[in-house]
């Protein structure tokens, strides 16, 4: 099969390969002139592909930022579509250079796989979904229920947990991908269809009858989803989590995709230093003195990508919550660029 | 005799030249081959030295370490006792076990159908062997993994929800699965599996008395009946004198779903309808061949004897196509078993879904799961070729 495949290709990879990975992610990238980034197989809102086969969502606008800041054109990226199972395996071989796909920072991933995870740029926690019909009101009421899950994820562990916790059973019937997931629901496998609460606003919106599923209250863990990159190679590090940071002061310095330009004239410094007119510019990162300015002009700051993809302009309707900045009692806080 | 020849002619020719060992073909070869063996030997020392310093260098964790750590996720189906507070050791074993059983399953089952649909092929009745022609057509042409997408989910789609289940024989058939009263053996019971297995030794005793005793004098005996007495009609017995220790534990609805009793799941139903039907189609073909390699001849001498039907085949037909059909027959059952880790698109808690699936992703060491997984199925399929082979060796043409 097409994924087991792919891992005995990773690992033949981590076996054959020299050291020619000594070689700066950066320095691949610009020779390659394209920035390979893993993205989900498609999920609304945050990686996924549209009729003309387009990539957009979240986690894709963090793609196009990294390359904007790295070749000045956003549109110089080759998605990479992966499961669950798929993602580290094929970061860690070399076969991307981003993993951006709605990936959980927790220790395990950070400390043993090789890998680090460059910011958050969604704050998520695990909810349930169930049909109306069932007439369940709370997740406390769901002992012994049949629960559809992606194989492969935090959500798996966290549900274990949960029921532990609170002395309840539950059967777990486990897909490989979102979409199988959501057949399993939408058949009749399962009670409960259980992921990421943004996943489950996504997956809903693809369901045969969405209006007779509902998300329970409940959110039963702290997820946060972030970029990761390798271990190892601080300057891509750096240059990955430098890019998120930009699209957060931007918005947090009202630096709009439409403004962008305008702004080139603006006499505030902490504007000025973002755009590159002043201040520590690109090279510290080894990138251009605009960086920063290409991502905001070709992508937009981090507020509009919420809302173009899963906030008020997109079919989620998620609203910002704790993925506010830090201004608007939200998390969303960078470290000052100076 | 060739190396005979070879040791003639060396002598012959050696003599006079006396030393240059590379003039000496058998020196030479055994100087290649372990030049071969070396090469090798470095091959893979660099192979594994290699891919060490790699994980390192990119700080991976490595080692076996990780299957005494505890799991934490939850499996859909397991037959031993497992909770999520177990080790990612003891998820390997589950997997394992659930890879097992369904292979043995479709195995089991396959043969049957496929024996069946291989002798219906060949019947004089033309709507059943043009049934089975038909059968064989369609389903050995269709890929696998669609069978199992399809059988999964016309299996889901036409079961109603567990509240509007299906009451059969005592058994609920739903959307999740089928639940059926479960026998538990109370206090003595034990006997009664002593019982069976004394059962099975004896039949086999028997057998041999009853050939040894048909070859001297040509009398026949019943075995089957014998057989079939001591087997079922023991145990029975024992049921009785122990006052039935048997208690039956029935499923009830209870909340969201059935509690008690024994359940199987439709995953396990739709692979194992998949890799049943699939695999049959092949096998029927090769029985099929089978019974026709069996020279004509043989059946008219068969029948020139007075031989019934049923002993023609089971005397004359049968023990020469099986000579035919075991090699074959070996290959579709490595083929089954290697297909059951098709089990992952449905969500069958097979070995690739459970421990290359879950435990590769949460402990992201993919060498060491990829690398037993793989043992295994080369473990599991050698297995099944000693058997077949030690079978067919009992099974070939003695020559005498």
């Amino acid at each position: 099969m097409m994924k087991t495949s792919l891992i005995t290709a990773a690992i033949l990879t981590v076996s054959f390969a020299g050291h020619a990975m000594a070689e700066g992610t950066l320095d691949a990238v610009k020779a390659r002139g394209v920035v390979q980034c893993g993205v989900t197989t498609g999920l609304a809102g945050f990686s996924n592909p549209d009729e003309k086969g387009n990539w957009n969502g979240l986690d894709v606008d963090l793609c196009r930022a990294v390359a904007a800041a790295a070749l000045g054109d956003a549109s110089k990226v080759k998605y990479i579509p992966l499961t669950a199972k798929e993602r580290f395996t094929a970061l860690q071989s070399g076969e991307i250079d981003v993993l951006s796909r709605n990936t959980t920072w927790t220790q395990t991933r950070d400390t043993q796989l090789g890998l680090n995870f460059a910011g958050v740029n969604y704050y998520d926690g695990q909810g349930f979904m169930v049909a109306k019909s069932l007439g369940v009101k709370s997740a406390t009421e769901l002992d012994g229920a049949a629960f559809c899950i992606q194989a492969g994820t935090t959500t798996e562990l966290n549900l274990a947990d949960y029921f532990r916790q609170n002395g309840m059973t539950y059967s777990p019937v486990v897909f490989d991908t979102s979409d199988q997931t959501a057949k399993g629901f939408d058949a009749g496998r399962c009670d409960v269809l259980t992921s990421d609460q943004s996943q489950l606003y996504a997956i809903r919106i693809k369901l045969e009858k969405p209006d007779a599923a509902m998300v329970l209250p409940e959110v039963i863990s702290k997820e946060p989803l972030g970029p990761v990159v390798r271990q190892g190679d601080d300057q891509w590090f750096n240059v990955v989590k430098w890019t998120h940071n930009a699209m957060l002061n931007a918005e947090e310095l009202g630096i709009t995709s439409e403004n962008a330009d305008e702004m080139l004239k603006s006499s505030n410094p902490n504007v000025r230093r973002l755009l590159g007119l002043e201040g520590p510019k690109g090279t510290g990162l080894g990138l251009n003195d605009d960086w920063a300015y290409q991502i905001v002009k070709q992508v937009g700051n981090y507020g509009e990508a919420f809302e173009n993809n899963v906030g008020a302009n997109s079919p989620l309707k998620v609203s910002r919550g704790i993925n506010a900045l830090w201004t608007n009692g939200g998390l969303q806080y960078a470290p000052p660029m100076r | 005799m060739s190396t005979l020849d070879r040791s003639n002619q060396k002598n012959s020719a050696t003599q006079p030249s006396s030393g240059r060992f590379w003039n000496d073909p058998d020196k030479r070869a055994l100087f290649f081959q372990v030049l071969l063996v070396l090469g090798l030997a470095a091959f893979f020392l660099y192979i594994i030295n290699n891919t060490l310093s790699n994980l390192e260098q990119r700080g991976i964790t490595t080692g076996f370490a990780f299957l005494d750590v505890e799991a934490g996720f939850g499996i859909l189906q397991s037959l031993i006792p497992y909770t999520e507070t177990d080790s990612y050791g003891r998820t390997f074993l589950v997997g394992l076990l659930n890879t097992v059983l369904v292979s043995l399953m479709g195995i089991v089952a396959a043969t049957f159908l496929g024996f069946f649909l291989g002798v219906g092929r060949l019947s004089k009745n033309w709507l059943i062997a043009k049934i089975c022609t038909v059968y064989i057509e369609i389903f050995r042409n269709i890929p696998l993994l669609l069978q199992i997408f399809f059988w999964y989910f016309a299996v889901l789609r036409t079961l109603p929800s567990p509240r509007q289940s299906i009451e059969f024989l005592g058994s609920f058939i739903n959307v999740r699965g089928i639940y059926m009263p479960e026998p538990i053996g109370t206090d003595g019971f034990n006997y009664v599996w002593i019982a069976f297995f004394l059962g099975i030794v004896a039949t086999w005793l028997l057998k041999r008395w009853a050939d040894k005793r048909q070859d001297d004098t040509g009398q026949d005996f019943p075995t089957l009946y014998a057989g079939l007495g001591l087997i079922i009609g023991l145990p029975f017995v024992v049921f009785l004198i122990m006052g039935m220790p048997l208690e039956i534990e029935q499923p009830a609805l209870k909340g969201f779903n059935f509690v008690g009793g024994m359940v199987l799941i439709p995953e396990l139903m739709a692979l194992w309808l998949a890799l049943t039907i699939y695999t049959a189609a092949f096998i029927a073909e090769i029985v099929r061949g089978g019974i026709l390699s069996v020279p004509n001849g043989q059946l008219e001498a068969a029948s020139a004897l007075g031989l019934p039907r049923a002993r023609t085949l089971r005397f004359i037909i049968l023990p020469q196509a099986l000579r035919v059909i075991i090699p074959p027959l070996t290959s579709q059952y490595l083929n089954l078993t290697k297909n059951s880790s098709l089990a992952t698109a449905i969500g069958y808690p097979d070995l690739v879904s459970v421990f290359a699936g879950t435990t590769l992703n949460q402990t992201g060491q993919a060498i060491e799961v990829i690398f037993m997984t793989m043992a295994v199925y080369l473990t599991l399929s050698i297995l099944t070729s000693i058997f077949m082979n030690w079978y067919n060796s009992r099974k070939a043409l003695i020559e005498r």
